[in-house]
């Protein structure tokens, strides 16, 4: 974890890489939500950011690496009041991010999942942008303004 | 996670970590301990629907009143309970706080399943319900 002391920069950004495993979701979810913990963010933003993450590591673990094994490369960047939060996988790829990311939908309905985790990244986070390409792993980065929307 | 404490009464609870779970007459009552998500889902899933289907349960109540967060993958669960036993019972959700509530307002889901206070509360309307029939 880098920290700059200077104090003309505010920026701070931390990376973390893990095993896809489900266990890690709940990690990475709490992590970040400490990360961003010093801009005192509301219950609801918190809420709303561990939320967000649970559902891109989830991406990665069930979709990306398919259950299988794998690294799940987490990053996160805090500047002023904004935090932007990278999840990526070396996984499978999405072939058609428009249809993934449509609300409700789901590439494995068998495993009941139910097709929200885009759109519950969506409605949490300020900023979403999804970059994939078939066999080149999937990278989802969102950003929220914190102490904002209040 | 695996360790499993039936007491041999005709009221069955079974102790696991991450959450328990209690049947009374045709009801299942879940309670969470552990965050519901995509993990504990997968968890719980094969366990609950072995009880439902052994134990012939008609209503399920999911108690939320010791955790604060749920995903996609907590509607997933509750959804596919639903399903299950929609021809015979409902859902009811109990002791949601501010941040289930609003998973399940956003998902849509708050319209298939009945929220209340807290377990006894969700247990009464079940009998009430039962009482009608």
């Amino acid at each position: 974890m880098k920290n700059n002391n200077n104090s003309e920069n505010h920026t701070n950004s931390m990376e973390l890489i893990f095993d896809s495993k489900s266990e890690n979701e709940s990690f990475a979810r709490v992590v970040v939500a400490a990360f961003c913990a010093r801009l005192d963010p509301t219950l609801e933003e918190i809420s709303d950011i561990k939320t967000a993450v649970s559902e891109a590591v989830t991406n990665c673990v069930v979709h990306g690496y398919e259950g299988g094994p794998g690294k799940i490369r987490l990053k996160c960047i805090l500047d002023e009041n904004e935090l932007t939060v990278e999840v990526h996988d070396d996984g499978v790829g999405i072939d058609d991010i428009g249809q993934a990311m449509e609300p409700m939908y789901t590439s494995k309905p068998q495993l009941e999942r139910s097709g929200m985790g885009f759109s519950f990244m969506e409605a949490f986070m300020d900023e979403l942008e999804v970059k994939s390409g078939k066999h080149c792993g999937t990278t989802v980065t969102m950003k929220k303004r914190i102490g904002v929307n209040n | 996670m695996q360790e499993a404490n039936v007491s041999p009464n005709e009221k069955s609870e079974v102790k696991h970590t991450d959450y328990l779970y209690m049947v009374t007459d045709k009801m299942l009552v879940i309670s969470m301990i552990a965050e519901l998500d995509h993990h504990l889902a997968d968890e719980m899933r094969e366990v609950i629907d072995h009880v439902i289907d052994e134990r012939g349960v008609n209503d399920i109540i999911f108690d939320f009143s010791r955790i604060g967060f749920m995903d996609s993958a907590g509607i997933g669960l509750i959804m596919g309970r639903y399903k299950k036993i929609r021809d015979r019972g409902n859902i009811y959700v109990a002791g949601a706080g501010d941040g289930i509530s609003r998973i399940l307002l956003i998902s849509g889901l708050h319209k298939l399943v009945t929220s209340c206070s807290d377990v006894s509360d969700a247990a009464k309307k079940i009998i009430e319900k039962a009482r009608e029939r």
